[in-house]
């Protein structure tokens, strides 16, 4: 640091001195050797330690999710039972039993009272405000008796109708105080019982809890799917093949390659916006509709399989396309006969994660208007729907607490669709993956 | 185009009438952007004889390998001047269609190659794009033929729906072979063919290519002087990008003119 003048130890140090003089053993036992080792030793542990808490961390949560959520939401999938005696003879029931046996029979089921006897019978039965015990869907269940049987008409009868959200809540966790104790009287006559909610998987939105149903919005969720995927998948996969395989390397490329890796981390709120001015206010298609759902969905997905068949695309190794040309392969041939199939899984496997996102997404299905309250499946893709992330929404939104269950059983079932594409994933990955 | 200079590398051309010249090269130039990878190369391939391109690596040889079948053409800032032809035709004028040159002038690569695909498709893969096999039996005798050429039949005779990357390398490289001369070309490119393989598996190779000389004009690139030796009866020898000297292998290895030449080949570098 002061002195300028050469130093004959310095020298000797420096590399060409070094050299000329003979190098010592190296001691692999010195104190300092060991404690590297030591700390070498301690560092792997360490890295494992961490590595394996985190593992177990996120096993831990993913197991909370699961077990909180099915256990609420297996709750959602059966529904409280309430056995109505109901006399038919003596009731205001004007039925002829022979037009129940033909085409006509649902137009003369329709004009019957049923509401009304099912609930004379329940206040007989269970005393004066027995009504309020029953769901209000309880005569859907009468009805189905006497179409499956209507001989029933003539005698009295005992039928299995579904029972209050108060009744259904005091079955299988707690409810208000008079609710706890008409299902405790309920119980004592054995009048109550536990079975399975067909109807939840069936039926589609109500202000009812217990008579909502999943199938609405697992309809809509399909069909906008579909629309996704049918748009989203070979719009995608050619942009990549074009962009890897054909497109020069120029700032054109560059520019769009950019763009597609910024649209790919746009929010989804904003592809909500941008569905709502262009399909609906520009080109007027159907609100709520899950074709609306779809295209808006598959412009968010597209950038997602783009990217990712770019990289199954790229790491298909190029010595395979040198072997497809060398013997005089087009380059359409290449692109088809060899570096599709090898990249597919890739592809395969991102398109299916973009699904999955997709699937899950609410916010941009908020802006097209599929919030809606839409109480029967829909038939088409122009239909009004939701689906069901949305669902989800809505009835975590509600009031009545019969829907937290039903909030968790349709998470369940949202679950239990991504567990289902996942596993396609997978089973498609495996089946076309090529082994080297 | 120089014919004078052309002349004197190619030695008298009157040596061996009886030969018949497949391939021409004139005052090739290759590029890669800026840089000047071939400078000036005239060579002529024939027919009957194997010719080996030698030299130290980055010399250039297996660029001007590629500019034979139009391979450079994938690179795009590749760029190639001059004239090549092929029986008199340039390939590199626009009524040459390149899918059918490359068809007509095969290429064996450096690292083996199979599809990831059955044996059999690999060796049928050729043929059916180029319609040459108009039925399954056809087929089969086609694949049977260019398996036998390439000395693989026997040893996957009975297996030719396995994957053909579950040979050996040795076999791949065969196999690799069969599938370019499945669709029977005139000339076959062969870039450092055993480079990648054991002494036993090139040795194979060598032989192969002692069988196949004749039926196909074949132009070897290789590191391994010994193998130029060996299985050529031309030689080129290419250095930073010129062709140094052309002539008879057995004229090269014992009497070379050029001192560069006569350098590399004693081991003064390379």
């Amino acid at each position: 640091m002061n002195s300028r003048i050469p130093n004959p130890v310095a020298q000797l140090d420096m590399p060409g001195a070094a050299e000329s003089a003979v190098r010592r053993p190296t001691d692999w036992k010195s104190g300092a050797m060991q404690s590297r080792v030591r700390r070498r030793y301690a560092a792997e542990r360490r890295f494992r330690f961490l590595g394996l808490t985190a593992v177990l961390l996120s096993v831990a949560f993913l197991t909370f999710l699961l077990v909180t959520m099915i256990g609420n939401g297996i709750r959602g999938f059966t529904r409280t039972e309430i056995r109505l005696p109901i006399d038919f003879p003596a009731s205001t029931l004007i039925l002829d039993p022979a037009a129940l046996r033909g085409p006509e029979a649902d137009r003369a089921l329709a004009g019957a009272d049923l509401e009304g006897v099912a609930a004379a019978a329940a206040d007989t039965a269970f005393g004066q405000g027995g009504n309020r015990l029953l769901s209000d869907g309880a005569w859907i269940a009468v009805r189905q008796a006497i179409k499956a049987d209507p001989s029933i008409l003539g005698r009295k009868a005992d039928i299995w109708v579904p029972a209050s959200t108060g009744i259904d809540l005091a079955a299988k966790s707690e409810a208000a105080a008079a609710d706890e104790a008409a299902h405790a009287r309920l119980e004592q006559a054995g009048a109550v019982r536990t079975g399975l909610n067909l109807g939840f998987l069936t039926a589609a939105d109500s202000t009812d809890p217990t008579l909502v149903g999943i199938w609405g919005a697992l309809k809509g969720s399909l069909l906008t799917m579909v629309v996704t995927l049918l748009l989203a998948f070979p719009i995608g996969v050619l942009s990549a093949l074009y962009l890897e395989e054909y497109a020069p390397r120029n700032r054109w490329t560059d520019l769009i390659e950019v763009s597609i890796n910024n649209l790919a981390a746009v929010p989804s709120i904003i592809f909500g916006l941008l569905g709502l001015a262009v399909f609906l206010n520009f080109m007027h298609l159907p609100r709520s509709a899950p074709v609306v759902g779809g295209l808006t969905l598959a412009l968010m997905t597209m950038p997602v399989i783009v990217i990712a068949g770019r990289n199954a695309i790229k790491s298909v190794p190029p010595s395979i396309r040198d072997a497809a040309l060398g013997i005089g392969a087009s380059r359409v041939q290449v692109v088809f006969h060899h570096v599709l199939p090898l990249a597919l899984p890739g592809i395969l496997t991102g398109t299916i994660i973009g699904m999955a996102r997709a699937l899950g997404e609410t916010a941009p299905l908020l802006m097209i208007g599929m919030r809606a309250f839409i109480s029967s499946p829909p038939s088409g893709l122009t239909e009004p729907a939701t689906v069901l992330p949305v669902q989800i929404f809505l009835w975590s939104d509600e009031v009545n607490r019969g829907f937290v269950e039903k909030t968790s059983a349709a998470i369940v079932v949202l679950l239990l669709f991504l567990l289902a594409m996942n596993g396609l994933a997978i089973y498609l990955r495996n089946k076309f993956e090529t082994r080297w | 185009m120089n014919d004078d200079s052309f002349g004197r590398i190619t030695g008298d051309p009157n040596a061996a009438p009886r030969l018949t010249t497949k391939m021409t090269a004139r005052g090739v130039n290759v590029f890669y952007g800026e840089k000047q990878a071939i400078k000036d190369v005239s060579i002529d391939v024939t027919q009957e004889h194997v010719t080996a391109f030698i030299g130290p690596s980055g010399c250039g040889k297996s660029t001007f390998l590629r500019t034979l079948n139009r391979m450079n053409d994938t690179v795009a800032s590749a760029r190639v001047e001059g004239e090549i032809t092929l029986d008199g035709e340039n390939i590199y004028s626009s009524s040459m269609d390149v899918v059918q040159l490359r068809a007509r002038v095969g290429m064996v690569f450096q690292k083996p190659n199979p599809f990831p695909k059955s044996i059999y498709e690999n060796v049928a893969y050729g043929p059916r794009i180029h319609g040459l096999a108009s039925s399954k039996a056809t087929m089969d005798q086609v694949v049977e033929k260019s398996l036998r050429r390439a000395g693989l039949w026997d040893e996957v005779k009975d297996r030719l729906h396995d994957s053909g990357t579950a040979l050996s390398g040795g076999q791949q490289q065969r196999l690799c072979i069969a599938r370019a001369i499945a669709v029977d070309p005139e000339v076959i490119l062969m870039d450092e063919p055993c480079s990648a393989l054991d002494p036993i598996a090139t040795a194979k190779i060598e032989e192969l290519i002692h069988e196949l000389r004749g039926r196909y004009a074949i132009v070897i690139v290789t590191h391994n002087m010994q193998q130029a030796a060996r299985v050529s009866q031309r030689t080129a020898f290419f250095h930073l990008g010129t062709l140094v000297e052309y002539g008879d292998t057995s004229e090269i290895f014992t009497n070379p003119r050029e001192t560069r030449t006569k350098d590399y080949i004693t081991g003064r570098y390379g």
